[in-house]
């Protein structure tokens, strides 16, 4: 038996409604259609009345999730697109994220955001959330490459007191496997060592782990030993981890399948290189997709995102400086 | 609304005196509605204000100190000075503290009465306060027909007092008038005289009472005028000045003594002898605020999550700088 990463996130929901009746999830064609993505199949027949359909209106969709976590209600919200969720960008941003600091009342709200790019998507479907969320205060920001972080974070965020921004990876959700659900998993915020190594350290996150994990395994045969940090929460940032492997390798590429100014991959290297500057034994590089918007066309879109071929590209210029 | 009007008085003169950090924005002209609505509401029920709604959040049950710390910037306000003037609130009382994005807090009452409902909590009314100008924006769209289709018990008060900061309502929208709104979201419509006091007294909790009774969500639209700049930093010289002269431009607390003087629920002594009380309490708890501390930048814990453990501490964060004005010095 296996289960894939779409499967786990909505493993992760049922069992959420389950064990929490704070739970609910609201969202587009979420209900009885099971969502667009089918991240909600059957939710509705086995939790009725906590699985609601909702207008097309990401913003009040957001405001009603406020309301509802102020009274101590756990919702789920799910975008529809990652990139639909900029129609609710406001009560995100300065109604969910600023409630805690000014009243101290938390709010525990997930919002379920499929990002990233995949072919014929193109700009308006293909967005990557995370550099945008996490430069806002108040906000908990998450980003799964694996079946098991899919399962094991969500339910960690649903179980959370601040909001948080799931950003789940559309490329991961039918093709990744896993054997099993997991049973234990590292705390939210820890990064995760994908694979060891003493050469260069690529930090990354969501679909790029598995980008960087394929060109970890060709340039060993070209015997070099590349370490793969999987960033599994992009805020808060796990810097000791990215600290401790770039002091292992001396080489730092950061990958983010995000535009390029500004975001998670700037972050990394700022912080390295202001706390860390010594450990490096050449300038630390970055790679991210072209700052343009996400195209259409499959030749245009694998041109556009970083790939195990750009990266390995990026890497072996890296390691030979 | 008495004592609205005079403890706004007072916060503008203290804003003129300049001893207010930030703006101060008056409810002059709108307290008879704005009253109406507080009253009109149980300790119970949900309300979320809007800039002009003093004289409604005192009817709620707020106490005067609060605007008064709030104002001030006292460490001991409810917002303890991470937030000012008209942003303050107890969400968990069901006292929403608005954020400035027009049309934002109705989703917000939206979802408190959804999560009421959904916990088996009957009897529930959410008021939201908004003006003309929030009537523009797309959250006002979609928080109505969000509250239409979950059919809540949501009063929608609408204060049309002919301007948004500058914009007459004819640059704002263009239907006739905006209770026609209504009807495209299947919403019912109370339209009210916003300077009558009587007449707001009569009016909203009869909307109340029947959101309360399984109406689904209401709509009130009050004619009044602004009776002051948008806030005391704005002359509002663009008031056309036959509105002034029209009834729209009456002032309210005028009215309500009038009308109260007519129905000789009080005499013009014991209305002066209000005055003067009134001045007293507020010029008391003032003078108590003054004394009160500021916000300490030392003593914050500059936290914007719940969960303690998952703050960053970044080393290139900016440290507090002692030379700030008015940290203390080290």
């Amino acid at each position: 038996m296996s289960v894939t990463y779409l499967e786990a996130i909505r493993a992760a929901q049922a069992r959420a409604l389950a064990e929490d009746p704070r739970v609910f999830i609201y969202g587009q064609d979420v209900g009885a259609f099971g969502g667009a993505f089918k991240a909600t199949k059957n939710l509705i027949a086995e939790f009725p009345g906590r699985v609601l359909d909702a207008p097309i209106s990401e913003d009040a969709m957001m405001g009603l999730a406020v309301g509802a976590a102020i009274e101590g209600l756990r919702p789920i919200i799910e975008m529809q697109f990652a990139d639909f969720s900029t129609a609710g960008f406001n009560q995100i941003v300065n109604q969910a994220a600023t409630l805690f600091w000014r009243t101290q009342v938390p709010c525990p709200i997930v919002i379920r955001l499929p990002g990233g790019g995949t072919s014929g998507s193109g700009p308006f479907h293909s967005q990557n959330m995370e550099a945008v969320y996490a430069h806002y205060p108040g906000l908990v920001v998450l980003t799964p490459a694996t079946v098991e972080d899919a399962y094991s974070l969500l339910l960690a965020a649903v179980a959370l007191e601040d909001p948080v921004i799931f950003c789940e990876h559309k490329l991961l959700y039918y093709h990744l496997k896993a054997e099993a659900l997991p049973n234990e998993a590292l705390p939210l915020g820890k990064a995760r060592l994908a694979r060891e190594g003493r050469d260069l350290t690529i930090v990354t996150y969501s679909a790029m782990v598995h980008e960087a994990l394929a060109v970890a395994q060709e340039l060993c045969l070209e015997g070099w030993e590349i370490e793969v940090v999987d960033l599994r929460s992009v805020k808060p940032l796990d810097t000791d981890t990215v600290m401790a492997s770039v002091a292992r390798t001396g080489r730092l590429l950061c990958v983010g399948e995000s535009w390029p100014w500004g975001g998670v991959t700037a972050e990394v290297i700022a912080r390295v290189v202001s706390e860390g500057f010594d450990l490096l034994d050449a300038p630390p590089q970055r790679l991210n997709a072209k700052d343009t918007p996400v195209p259409f066309h499959p030749n245009l879109w694998a041109a556009h995102r970083p790939t195990a071929r750009s990266i390995a590209a990026a890497a072996r210029t890296l390691l030979r400086s | 609304m008495l004592l609205a009007r005079v403890a706004e008085e007072k916060i503008a003169s203290l804003y003129r005196a300049g001893k207010i950090h930030g703006g101060v924005f008056l409810g002059r002209g709108q307290e008879a509605l704005s009253v109406a609505a507080g009253l009109a509401l149980r300790k119970s029920d949900v309300f979320a204000p809007l800039i002009r709604d003093g004289a409604g959040r005192l009817a709620f049950g707020e106490p005067l100190i609060d605007a008064v710390r709030t104002y001030l910037g006292s460490r001991l306000g409810p917002m303890r000075g991470r937030d000012g003037n008209v942003h303050r609130g107890y969400p968990r009382e069901g006292y929403l503290p608005m954020i400035s994005h027009l049309g934002a807090m109705i989703s917000v009452v939206n979802g408190v009465l959804f999560a009421r409902r959904m916990k088996g909590i009957p009897d529930v009314v959410g008021l939201a306060s908004v003006g003309d100008g929030a009537t523009s924006t797309g959250s006002f769209h979609e928080g109505l027909n969000q509250a239409a289709v979950e059919r809540l018990p949501l009063v929608l008060l609408i204060a049309n007092n002919q301007y948004a900061y500058s914009t007459p309502n004819h640059r704002q929208f263009a239907c006739r008038d905006l209770a026609d709104k209504a009807a495209g979201y299947g919403v019912t419509c109370h339209t009210i005289d916003g300077t009558d006091f009587m007449e707001c007294l009569r009016v909203l909790p009869a909307v109340v009472a029947r959101a309360r009774e399984g109406g689904g969500p209401q709509m009130v639209v009050a004619r009044l005028l602004r009776l002051c700049g948008h806030g005391e930093h704005d002359d509002a010289g663009y008031i056309a000045p036959e509105f002034k002269t029209s009834a729209l431009g009456r002032d309210c607390l005028h009215v309500a003594e009038e009308q109260m003087m007519q129905e000789q629920a009080v005499n013009a002594a014991e209305l002066e002898a209000w005055r003067t009380e009134t001045m007293e309490k507020v010029e008391r708890v003032i003078a108590r605020v003054q004394r009160e501390p500021a916000p300490d930048p030392f003593q914050e814990d500059w936290r914007a999550i719940q969960t303690a453990h998952l703050v960053e501490v970044s080393a290139s964060a900016n440290p507090v700088d002692s030379r700030a004005p008015g940290a203390p010095q080290p």
